[in-house]
This record gives structure tokens, C-alpha cells and sequence, in this order.
């Protein structure tokens, strides 16, 4: 078996082909990177050549190699293939990029797979990138390698041509079964056993594997150690937010409410010996209990449209009475901060998986990406990428995977912030559609443990625990072999072939589904088999390359594949439709053993057996304290002074590697509310995104209703909506809230994440009785317990968030330890910052609105009450702001939904011609957007804004009160507007024109101008 | 009026199938998709069909170039097929990966042919119009054209205007007027800057193969000529990389949030272009009778 992993032997010649533009043929790759060079004041290059490199290793002849290079590599009328090493520049010189040994190469497998199709023989390739530099030196070209074009996680820099005399390859292994001596270890030993081999767990849970194995009187072997490490870890059981918590306050700031009177009134929260709040499973008693609460029959108007909530790999939701919804939102924080390209791209092609994975398959129609990463000018600490090439990187991960699995990208967002820049956060979501009667799958004994998709390889070892660690300046070095570099088409013949698998008769060819992904074979074989066990013979997987242990098989989380549980008498049917896919399936082994086990072999030799109900029972729960000092947080936290400028000596007493001077040119601020304007609407957070969002297909599918930039002109919409049957109208929103400029107090930021989330959805005319939400926690380190007094404050804003909008919880994740320790010992927290991701029904697509104003003389209403609190806001964060208020606006919780359900009664009734949040930036920004998203001029005026008192008008144009719209009226329509928003506030605060000019007061200025300053923060990138 | 059928091609990667399936549908075509690995073992299937579409996506992974592996196979096993079902009469659309794979396994821009023609010969069905189509050669051609990368060196989705040369022969855009807002289609790519030689040029434009233009100051991915779209000498055959199958219905349209009832009461240019096809294969049949 093992002889036919080996792809081809590798004593074989390696024949090297070069590829490049024909002369006459512009060097797109070329003259791009010397453009970028230049213009970040690099090397002075002349010309920089650019030069595909393919390394093939095969028995091939003459004529084999003329057809490879000329008919398969080469495109006849714009390109030439150079067989063999062409010259390098006389004076100048040559690098070349080739991925590392191992690291998948998906250009290299097309190339595999072609030649075994088109040429008939079986041939090893890899492939590589030349680059030569006209008029630089040695030193240039690498520094230009290192800085632009190479990752040494992930690839090598060669500053000759690179031409091996043979590939490296794996040697088969001789198996042994390995013990780990560990009954007779003290504390420390153990917590050092834990660190060294990498598993991540901390003295309470090694003493219980301890005690575990004491009563088997056996030591544990290294493959059940392995797969406790990885269900136990963070990552896969989210052990903290279902940990029992100790919460204390110690200082709480004005206007952030306490929650020690929530003990004996709120279920699973009672009150401590002294006096503080203990809640028994956080995650259960918050965000959870909100759902259940909302969802429960028995109570008036109950919620009957959640049709699976936090078991499946996503939460799934009625869309119709035949179709349901489903949607997951991820992170792959910690695999991007090392490798932003392919951490981003698998981290997008997870979470599509388990979408795949949900009830009996769910088909992926839409995603979403948001970024929290550092301002391209912060300091970069040792061990960490430069911001600005991991933002591109990232979104460069997203579009190839995305785009090549034909999932339109509809929804994002971008959040700068120093404290990012070791602890990048890349959020993926991805919603799928299912018929109903598939929402749900069970595994049944007897059933063969069924894999599709990719071949298994030394890639992403130890992604679980490693996602579940600090990251430290060593950390690249240590940990590359926990990242993933993916191979969508992979992946999307899998997705074909599973979904005709699913309805290619009456019933699915499968019991039930699910995907590999942290944890790997380990955590997919283990969570489908946890009730009846699972007998895996682990030498069946097929694999990249020899050598792999058993060990190594069964945790590697090599990207692309599905588990199915499939009946014995439907193997032959899946075996035919795989094959017409060309999708590989392997046979691992059977659910069910007698002793509910789950038994590992290699080749008939047991290498390692636990009893399900310890790895899925066995986890100890300890009391987690938890303190909220609103001191401490302001101190540390506030975003304000994170942007640099004069402030930015606030922060160094606790991160003074962190330093952003230009991410806004404060040079506005002195001038009026105008000046102000622009220079926000240009802030790295606020402007255009529209260079991220044309990278994506965001039409693919032929679903798009509301793009995520509308009108003629390309204006930010707040939420996108999707038409996904094409014989109905009915249809999906989506959007996202996310408020960390209020980070200072977790518990005000969430909720005005969640309320931030319904507006968007609200704005483009989503039912707000039908909104589902997800949650996904990304914290430092909560064994700090001011991190966990933080998670504690936003876990509770969920739980009163999700009620009083009656906005279910359906599916939730949490990525915690997300700080990076320095050379120094200087540890770098990010904000606590948490996504609220929404999924909504649109009744009638037909009817859903855009944010562009449409019409001169049209009226301008301003929905909602303004307030004093600038705190958190983007107009605190520019500075010079005299006697600034600086309390956090906070959520009201009666208020808020009221409007909601106000603005969206006026939208449905069809006298709303457009509707905008104002959100970042405050309401002249928003009605600034309208205004140039539908180029017309807008006379503004501030002081009739209904405001609790009477307040400034910077305060009013930039102020960030949650709960707040902007809605174009007709004039003949106000009058019905008003009655429909009775006992809601509102007032008209200006009125469209023809004149192309926004007036506030005596100041004024052309839209095409905000609209330009707007654009402007999407230079450069 | 019988019943047209239409098979859309599908291969691993290929992910605009659905779309354009639907697309056929709404323009009253019967579609069917069929995977190449089956068609490649049972190649007459596509003489079952009025209609083929070669859809979008990322054949094989487009890693080596974009539908450089698809059009290999497709040139090597289906070339006969689909030329003797182009010699037939059947029109054949290829949008965005499409268009990439048409012109390299020889389908596009199609035989040279005798360069005295320049009468669009299929604007009048007659008997020399059909000695023409079935001067298809037997083996294909080498690529004349080329989709190189965008000139901004990334994938772009957008929105742009387009124009429909006066003397195209393409049977799927000639005749259709643009009016304001109904001028437009979507395209999402990286590699579609039409480029080729000044001769192929000189005779895809006089001609009448050009299909289809990018208005001038929208041409972002710098094409030679603005060009988004060609045909083959008989007019069947049409390459592009917009997709006129997301332009079905007027709620994709980017901006008809801003557009009237009335102003969306027409057919959207991606479904005026479908039913064309669909019309021509009615008209093509009844003129056999």
C-alpha cells in the first residue's frame, strides 16, 4: 500500500522549464512589483523580470517536454518557454522563490495532473517564481524578497536559479507504538511534558489524564495523548467560556452598569461567599440561554425558525417551507499572523467546510471577511509581518480560495489598530442553503468512516493547540508546520461530489457529514463517533508523502477533507460519482465498538484505544476568576490614543512598541466640521474598501440583490442581500457589528455590536422578527482575570443584547490568547474584540433598498436620540477636542429595538427611498455617504437633530450614539413616516438637492470631494 | 415552437454551471449539465443538444493560466464534437473561464477561412452559408488570441458599460439595442486582456467577430480595442468575459435600487442575449423544415 503513496521515485532527472512574456508583451508581475517598490522608496531597480519556474521530475522524452512546455505551460501567442536555465542579467541580479518541501503547491498538482492526462506518465513537480533585478545588487534583491515577495515559513530565497538534482522525499518510517512515561510525574514534570510536546494543556487537566491512566494502571501511549490534547484544546471545546466563573468588580466607570445584581435573577447565576456573582458554565447561561429563552414554546410569540443551534458545525435557521439557512463564522487568527496568505485562504476554506458539513450538507452561497489588523505605519516587532502586507495577504488568501470555489465574498469590514499587529484577526463566515428535511444527520454503527477530498500530509500539525497558544516572537520558527497552504479545487470537486451524493436518489447516499479541520481525523472521527465509538485503520489514509506516523495521520490537518458517515450498501454508488469528480475516497474504518472505544490501528497493530466517554467527558471544569476593573481597561485600552498623533505616549507604559503616527493626518481638525469630515471619511476604517471588495467575485452564483457597494458610484451599503432560489424572490441579508472603539467596556461594545448588526440589516429592508446572530469572541489571554472579567461583561451583553432584539444566537466561536510577547518580554494584548455576524429574511427581494439618495427634494430624517458620550468614538480618536465627554454611549435596551422595528415597519410600507446607519463617524458622515452615493447635493441641518440636551454640533454631526438612522423621505411622505415612528425620535434634518454641494450651517463643500476623500483610503494598496 | 435544448459543460473547478443553466432556462432553453469526464468517454453526447455553454470558473485550478488544462482536454477529446456541432448550426456561448478555454483548444476566433469573405455569411440562412459552416477544420487550430492578466495585475469584479459593434455577426448580441442602464454586465477575472496580433485584428474587426466592447474608459483590464468579446467566422460561436448569465433579472443590476418600474420592465441585456440564441436556433429550425 504504502509503495503507491510515493508519487514518483526520486532518482529520476529534474527537468526545468521557464516561463515568461513573450517580447512585445507587457510584464504585468514584473512592472507591478517595481511600481510597488518604487513607490515605498525601496531599491531603485531598473526593470524587474518576472518568470514562472517549473521543476518536473519524470521519465520524459524530447517530444514529452516540447508539449509540456510549449503547449501546457506556455500560452503560444503571449508567452515563451525557456527549457532549462536562461541567463541572468549582466548587471543585476536573480532571485527565485520556491515554496519548501512539503508545503502544498496546487500549481504544481495541476501540472501533475495534466501531464498524467494529457501526456500519459507520472511526474513530480514543484514550481517557483523568478524574479530578476535590473540595476540592483544581491543585497537589494533579497531585501526586496524578504520584504515583498517571500515567507520562509512557507518558502525558501534562492539567489541563483534554483535546479535540484533530486526532490526531497519521504522514507517510510518503521511504526513503533510509543509510550509516554507519565503516572510518575510530579506537577511540574507534568506541566513541562504538557509545553514540550506541544499539547497545550494546563496542571488540572494533565493531572487528570494522570489520574486516567493511573486507573487503567498503564502509561499513555502518544497517539492518546495527541487526541486529548486536541479535543480537549481551546480551540475545539471552548473550555473557558464553558468554564464556571467567579466574577468581581473592582472598578466600574460612569455609565457602565455593574453586574453583581444579576445573582439569583438570571438562571445559573447566583451569588458568591462574598458577594460575587458566580455564573455555573458561562457560555451556557448567556449567550446560549438567550437563544433557548427566546425559542422557548411556552412563552408568548416564541420563536419556532431556529432549526439547529450550536451542535452542528453551523447553526441553521427557516428560509422557506422547503429551504433552510445555514451559517458559520471562524477565525484563523493565529495561522495568518505567521502566514497571512495561506492562514487566510484555509481559514475561509474551513469554514466553507462546515458549511459542507452542517445537517447532511448545506451548499455554500455566500461569505464574509473581516479584518482587524495594525496600520500599515505601526512599529513592527520582531517575530511579526509588516501590517500593510499582511492586510494584502489576506485578502489575497480570501479572493483565490473564495473565487475559485465560486462563493460570492459579500460582506466585510476592516478594523485598524495597533495592538494587532502581532495578533492579526482574520474572521471568515460563509452561509449555506439546505432543503429542510437534511438539517440533520446521525451517525449509525456499523456505517464505514468514509473520507473525501485532499490527501493527508505533515501540513498543519498541531493547529488545534497551537491556535490555543500565546504567540511569541519564536513562534514562526517553531510552529510553521501549523500552517496550511490550501488547494480549493480540491475542495470544490469535493463540494460537487458530495452534494450529487446528497441528491442524487430519494435520500443521501450518507448518514451524516462532517468536515476535518482543527484537530484533524482526530477531532472529526472522534466528535461523530463519540456516542458509539469509532475503529480507524489509520495506514488507509492516503497520503502526500512517506513517512508520516500513525500519530501524525491522525492529528495532521492537512486542508480538504470531508468525513461521512455512508452505509455499507451505498459505497459502490459514492465510489462512481467520486470517480466521475475525480474526487479520492478512502475507506478508514467502521463507527460503532462494542465498548463505545475509539480504536486506532496501523496496519492491524493497535496504536492507541480510549474510551469515548472520557475524551468527551473527562475535560475537569475548574472555577475561572473573573475581575472587571474599568480603571485598569481605560488605562490599558482606550483606541482613542492608539492612533498616535499627540496622544500616543499614552500607551507606551504598556505598549510602547506601539506607535501609528499617520494613519490619520490630523491636519483637519483645526477647521470646521467639514474639515473634520473629510479627514474622517478618509480614516483607514471609515473609506473605501472598495479595492478589498473588487478582488472578490461578488456576483458569482448569479444570487446578488444589494451589493456590498451600491448606487452609480460605488457607495458603502450596510448589508448585502441575496436572491439564493431563482424561482423565488424571498431572500437573505447579511451583515456584522463590531464596536471596538468601545472595547474600554466589553459589555456597552457588545451590545452596540449587536445593535449595530440589526441596523445594517434593518437599512436594507430585513424583517427584523427574522434575524439570526453569531457570535465570535477573539480576547487576550483570559487567564489574566481582567481578560476574563472582560469576556464575562461581553458574554452577559449577549444574554441582554439577544433578548431584547429577539435576535437568537445560532452558531458562536471564540479565539482566546490573542497577544504576542516580544523579544523583550513586552506582551501586546489586542482589544477585546468580538463580532456579532447577522443573517436575516428579506420578505421580497423586490422591495430591499440601498443606501445612495435618490432623489432632490427628498427629505433627510434622522431617527433616534443623540447623545453627549464621544468616548470611542472615530472623532475622539482625531484628538483636539476640547471638554470632551468621553463616557461610552451605551445601548437602550427598550429603545433600541423599538426603533428598530419602527424604521423597519416605515421601509416595508414603501416610504423610505433610502436608509443609511450612522455609525462610525457619527450622522454628517452617514448622510455625507448618501449624499455621494447617489451624487446629490444635501442642505444639513444639525441643531434640528433630536438630541437628549442641548448639545454641541460637533457632538451632534460626529457623535456615535448607537440606535441611530437616516432614512429619504419624499416631502408628501413625512406625514406618514411620523405616525408609523410614534413615540420613537425623529426629526428632518435636511433635504437633497440637485446643487452637488453638502451645506452645513456656512460651511460647504462639493460631494465630489467627500467622495474622493472617501476613496482615498483605498490608495496604495 | 420545439423544444431547444441546451448542455452546459461542467469539470472540476468550473463553478458558473448553475447560473448559466438558469439562464437558459429563463430564456425558454431546456438545460442539462453534463460533467467532460463523461462527455470525454461518450463524446456524441453533445449531438443531443440546440445549444452548448461552456460556463465560468477556475478549470483545474486555472493555477498553470486560466482554462490552460480544460482546453488541452477539450482540444484533444471533444474538439470533433463540438466542431461538427458548431458545422450543425448550434450556437455556443463561453463566458470568462469559457472564453479562456475557447481560445486556446481552437474554437476561437475560429477558421480563418477565405479572407475575400467579409459578408457576415449567417444573416441570411442559404445553402452557401452551410458549406461554409462545415468548413470547420478537423483538427484544431493554434491559438490565434489570447485573455493575458488584467493590466492592474488583479482579479476585479465590476460593472461596465458595453457596446455591440454595428457589423458583428455574433448570433447571440447582433441585432440587440442598448439603451441607457441596460448597457451593462458584469465581469470578474484576472487574466481577460484581449490581445493578438495586428493581423488577426485587422480581420476579427472587418470581419465582423467582434462581438462585444468594454466602452472605452471602462476597458479595466486594458484589452486591445476594448474588447470583451469575439466570435467565430459563422457568427455561433461566442467568447466573453463578462457574464451575461448574472444579468438575468434587473435585481442583480448594480444601481436598480435607483431604476423606475418602468425602466426595469424590459429584458436585461444578459437575457436579451440568451433568448437571441434561443430565437436563432427556433429560426435555424424552422428554416430546415
Amino acid at each position: 500500500m504504502s509503495a503507491s503513496h510515493s508519487p514518483a521515485s526520486h532518482t529520476q532527472t529534474i527537468h526545468r522549464v521557464e516561463v515568461r512574456p513573450r517580447p512585445g508583451c507587457v510584464d504585468v508581475r514584473g512592472s507591478s512589483l517595481l511600481k510597488r517598490v518604487i513607490a515605498d522608496g525601496g531599491v531603485n531597480a531598473r526593470v524587474i523580470d518576472y518568470a514562472q519556474v517549473y521543476l518536473i521530475s519524470g521519465e520524459l522524452n524530447q517530444s514529452d517536454l516540447l508539449f509540456i512546455s510549449q503547449q501546457l505551460l506556455a500560452d503560444p501567442v503571449t508567452q515563451i518557454a525557456f527549457a532549462g536555465t536562461s541567463a541572468q542579467p549582466k548587471s543585476g541580479c536573480t532571485i527565485e522563490v520556491h515554496p519548501l518541501a512539503g508545503v502544498t503547491d496546487p500549481a504544481a498538482e495541476s501540472v501533475e495532473l495534466a501531464v498524467e492526462k494529457l501526456v500519459g506518465k507520472v511526474v513530480q513537480v514543484r514550481t517557483g517564481e523568478r524574479w530578476d533585478f535590473h540595476g540592483a545588487t544581491k543585497a537589494q534583491g533579497e531585501t526586496i524578497a524578504e520584504k515583498y515577495l517571500a515567507n520562509k515559513v512557507v518558502q525558501a530565497v534562492h539567489v541563483v536559479p534554483y535546479m535540484p538534482t533530486q526532490f526531497p522525499a519521504g522514507a517510510a518510517r518503521s511504526v513503533e507504538v510509543k509510550e509516554i512515561p507519565l503516572l510518575g510525574l510530579s506537577d511540574a514534570e507534568l506541566e513541562k511534558l504538557s509545553r514540550q510536546a506541544h499539547l497545550f494543556l494546563d496542571l488540572q487537566e494533565m493531572r487528570a489524564i494522570q489520574s486516567y491512566y493511573r486507573g487503567l494502571a498503564r502509561e499513555p501511549r502518544e497517539i492518546e495523548l495527541e487526541t486529548l490534547a486536541q479535543t480537549w484544546s481551546e480551540h475545539c471545546v471552548h473550555k473557558t467560556l464553558k468554564s464556571r466563573v467567579s466574577y468581581k468588580e473592582k472598578s466600574l466607570a460612569i455609565g457602565s452598569p455593574s453586574l453583581l445584581g444579576r445573582a439569583g435573577k438570571i438562571s445559573g447565576h447566583v451569588s458568591g461567599d462574598l458577594g460575587e456573582l458566580v455564573i455555573d458554565n458561562l457560555l451556557k447561561h448567556t449567550v446560549a440561554a438567550a437563544t433557548h429563552s427566546l425559542m422557548d414554546a411556552t412563552k408568548p410569540g416564541a420563536i419556532d425558525w431556529c432549526l439547529s443551534v450550536f451542535v452542528d458545525n453551523a447553526g441553521v435557521i427557516a428560509f422557506d417551507d422547503t429551504h433552510a439557512l445555514c451559517m458559520k463564522v471562524e477565525t484563523h487568527n493565529h495561522p495568518s499572523a505567521i502566514e497571512p496568505y495561506g492562514g487566510a485562504a484555509t481559514g475561509i476554506g474551513g469554514c466553507i467546510r462546515d458549511v459542507m458539513g452542517t445537517g447532511l450538507a448545506a451548499k455554500p452561497i455566500a461569505c464574509t471577511d473581516i479584518f482587524c489588523v495594525a496600520p500599515p505605519d505601526t512599529h513592527v516587532p520582531k517575530g511579526c509581518l509588516p501590517p500593510a502586507r499582511v492586510l494584502r495577504q489576506v485578502v489575497a488568501g480570501v479572493r483565490d480560495y473564495g473565487n475559485r470555489m465560486g462563493i460570492p465574498t459579500v460582506n466585510g469590514g476592516v478594523w485598524f489598530d495597533p495592538r494587532y499587529v502581532g495578533n492579526p484577526l482574520v474572521y471568515c463566515g460563509v452561509v449555506g442553503v439546505l432543503p429542510r428535511e437534511l438539517v440533520r444527520g446521525l451517525v449509525r454503527a456499523g456505517d464505514r468512516i468514509i473520507v473525501l477530498g485532499g490527501k493527508t500530509g505533515r501540513d498543519g500539525i498541531h493547529g488545534a493547540t497551537f491556535s490555543s497558544a500565546e504567540l511569541t516572537d519564536s513562534h514562526a520558527d517553531e510552529f510553521g508546520h501549523a500552517v496550511q497552504i490550501g488547494n480549493a479545487i480540491t475542495q470544490k470537486k469535493t463540494l460537487d461530489a458530495i452534494l450529487a451524493a446528497r441528491d442524487a436518489g430519494n435520500k443521501p447516499l450518507f448518514h451524516a457529514i462532517t468536515d476535518c479541520g482543527a484537530g484533524g481525523f482526530s477531532s472529526a472521527v472522534g466528535e461523530m463517533g463519540k456516542d458509539i465509538g469509532a475503529l480507524v485503520n489509520l495506514d488507509r489514509a492516503p497520503l502526500k508523502y512517506d513517512g508520516l506516523t500513525p500519530t501524525e495521520v491522525w492529528i495532521s490537518e492537512a486542508q480538504e477533507r470531508m468525513v461521512l458517515s455512508v452505509p455499507v450498501a451505498n459505497i459502490a454508488a459514492l465510489q462512481n460519482l467520486c470517480d466521475d469528480h475525480g474526487v479520492t475516497l478512502c475507506d478508514l474504518g467502521e463507527f460503532g465498538t462494542p465498548n463505545k472505544e475509539l480504536i486506532l490501528l496501523w496496519n492491524g497493530l493497535e496504536m492507541g484505544r480510549l474510551s469515548m466517554s472520557f475524551l468527551d467527558g473527562g475535560l475537569p471544569n475548574p472555577v475561572r476568576e473573573a475581575v472587571w476593573d474599568g480603571d485598569w481597561h481605560a488605562r490599558y485600552g482606550p483606541v482613542g490614543v492608539s492612533f498616535g498623533g499627540a496622544d500616543s505616549g499614552k500607551i507606551s507604559s504598556t505598549t510602547s512598541a506601539l506607535t501609528s503616527a499617520t494613519m490619520i493626518a490630523p491636519t483637519h481638525i483645526h477647521g470646521g466640521l467639514l474639515d473634520t469630515l473629510c479627514t474622517l471619511l478618509a480614516h483607514a476604517n471609515i473609506g473605501s474598501k472598495a479595492w478589498i471588495i473588487r478582488q472578490y467575485d461578488h456576483e458569482v452564483q448569479g444570487t446578488s440583490v444589494i451589493k456590498p457597494l451600491v448606487g452609480k458610484f460605488g457607495a458603502p451599503g450596510d448589508a448585502a442581500v441575496l436572491q439564493p432560489l431563482p424561482h423565488s424572490t424571498r431572500g437573505v441579508s447579511i451583515a456584522n457589528g463590531l464596536a471596538t472603539g468601545l472595547a474600554a467596556d466589553p459589555y456597552i461594545m457588545t451590545l452596540a455590536a449587536i445593535d449595530e448588526c440589526v441596523r445594517n440589516l434593518v437599512c436594507v429592508g430585513t424583517d427584523p422578527t427574522k434575524i439570526a446572530i453569531l457570535d465570535n469572541f477573539c480576547w487576550p489571554s483570559c487567564k489574566d482575570p481582567r481578560h476574563m472579567g472582560s469576556l464575562v461583561r461581553a458574554s452577559e451583553a449577549c444574554l441582554d443584547g439577544a433578548l431584547a432584539y429577539r435576535t437568537p444566537f445560532i452558531s458562536g466561536k471564540d479565539s482566546l490568547n490573542n497577544q504576542f510577547t516580544t523579544e523583550s518580554g513586552e506582551t501586546i494584548h489586542i482589544p477585546p474584540t468580538l463580532l456579532i455576524s447577522g443573517l436575516g429574511i428579506v420578505a421580497n427581494v423586490e422591495n430591499a433598498i440601498t443606501m445612495d439618495a435618490k432623489v432632490a427634494g427628498n427629505m433627510l430624517v434622522l431617527v433616534g436620540l443623540t447623545d453627549e458620550h464621544m468616548g470611542g468614538s472615530h472623532r475622539s480618536m482625531l484628538g483636539d477636542f476640547e471638554n470632551m465627554n468621553a463616557q461610552l454611549p451605551i445601548v437602550d435596551l427598550e429603545m433600541g429595538p423599538k426603533t428598530a422595528r419602527a424604521v423597519a415597519a416605515c421601509i416595508a410600507s414603501g416610504c423610505v427611498a433610502s436608509a443609511h446607519d450612522a455609525s462610525e463617524g457619527g450622522v454628517l458622515l452617514a448622510a455625507a455617504e448618501m449624499a455621494f452615493g447617489g451624487d446629490l447635493g444635501l442642505e444639513i441641518y444639525l441643531d434640528a437633530a433630536p438630541c437628549a440636551k442641548n448639545i454641541s454640533l460637533e457632538e451632534r454631526a460626529f457623535g456615535e450614539t448607537p440606535s441611530r438612522y437616516l432614512l429619504e423621505v419624499a416631502p408628501n411622505n413625512i406625514s406618514a413616516l411620523t405616525k408609523m415612528l410614534d413615540g420613537v425620535a425623529h426629526a428632518v434634518i435636511g433635504q437633497f438637492n440637485n446643487t452637488g454641494l453638502l451645506v452645513v450651517g456656512h460651511e460647504k463643500i462639493s460631494v465630489d470631494v467627500l467622495r474622493s476623500a472617501w476613496k482615498s483610503a483605498g490608495d496604495n494598496w | 415552437m420545439k423544444s431547444v435544448k441546451a448542455l452546459v459543460i461542467t469539470a472540476p473547478g468550473i463553478n458558473c454551471d448553475t447560473e448559466l443553466s438558469q439562464a437558459f432556462s429563463a430564456a425558454g432553453a431546456q438545460p442539462e449539465s453534463i460533467l467532460l469526464s463523461r462527455l470525454m468517454r461518450e463524446p456524441s453526447l453533445v449531438d443531443r443538444f440546440d445549444l452548448i455553454g461552456l460556463p465560468g470558473g477556475f478549470s483545474y485550478g486555472d493555477d498553470i493560466a486560466a482554462g490552460r488544462i480544460m482546453a488541452a482536454l477539450m482540444r484533444r477529446e471533444m474538439y470533433p464534437a463540438i466542431s461538427a456541432a458548431i458545422a450543425r448550426g448550434t450556437p455556443m456561448i463561453c463566458p470568462c473561464n469559457g472564453f479562456q478555454i475557447a481560445v486556446q483548444a481552437g474554437l476561437l476566433p475560429g477558421p480563418a477561412g477565405d479572407s475575400t469573405s467579409t459578408s457576415p455569411p449567417f444573416l441570411n440562412l442559404n445553402a452557401q452559408d452551410q458549406f461554409k459552416l462545415s468548413s470547420w477544420p478537423r483538427t484544431a487550430a493554434t491559438p490565434t488570441v489570447a485573455l493575458a492578466t488584467n493590466i492592474g495585475e488583479r482579479f476585479h469584479d465590476a460593472w461596465t458599460r458595453v457596446e455591440i459593434p454595428n457589423n458583428t455577426k455574433c448570433v447571440w448580441t447582433r441585432g440587440l439595442s442598448l439603451v441607457e442602464n441596460c448597457d451593462m454586465l458584469p465581469s470578474a477575472h484576472g487574466e481577460g486582456r484581449f490581445m493578438t496580433d495586428a493581423k488577426t485584428l485587422e480581420m476579427l474587426e472587418k470581419r465582423g467577430q467582434i462581438a462585444l466592447r468594454y466602452v472605452a474608459d471602462e476597458n479595466f483590464n486594458g484589452s486591445t480595442n476594448a474588447i470583451a468579446g469575439i466570435c467565430d467566422p459563422s457568427g455561433l460561436v461566442f467568447g466573453l468575459m463578462p457574464h451575461p448569465e448574472r444579468f438575468t433579472r434587473w435585481t442583480q443590476h448594480p444601481w436598480w435600487t435607483r431604476l423606475s418600474t418602468h425602466e426595469r420592465s424590459t429584458d436585461t441585456l444578459g437575457l436579451s442575449i440568451f433568448k437571441n440564441a434561443v430565437a436563432y436556433v427556433n429560426d435555424y429550425a424552422s428554416s430546415q423544415l
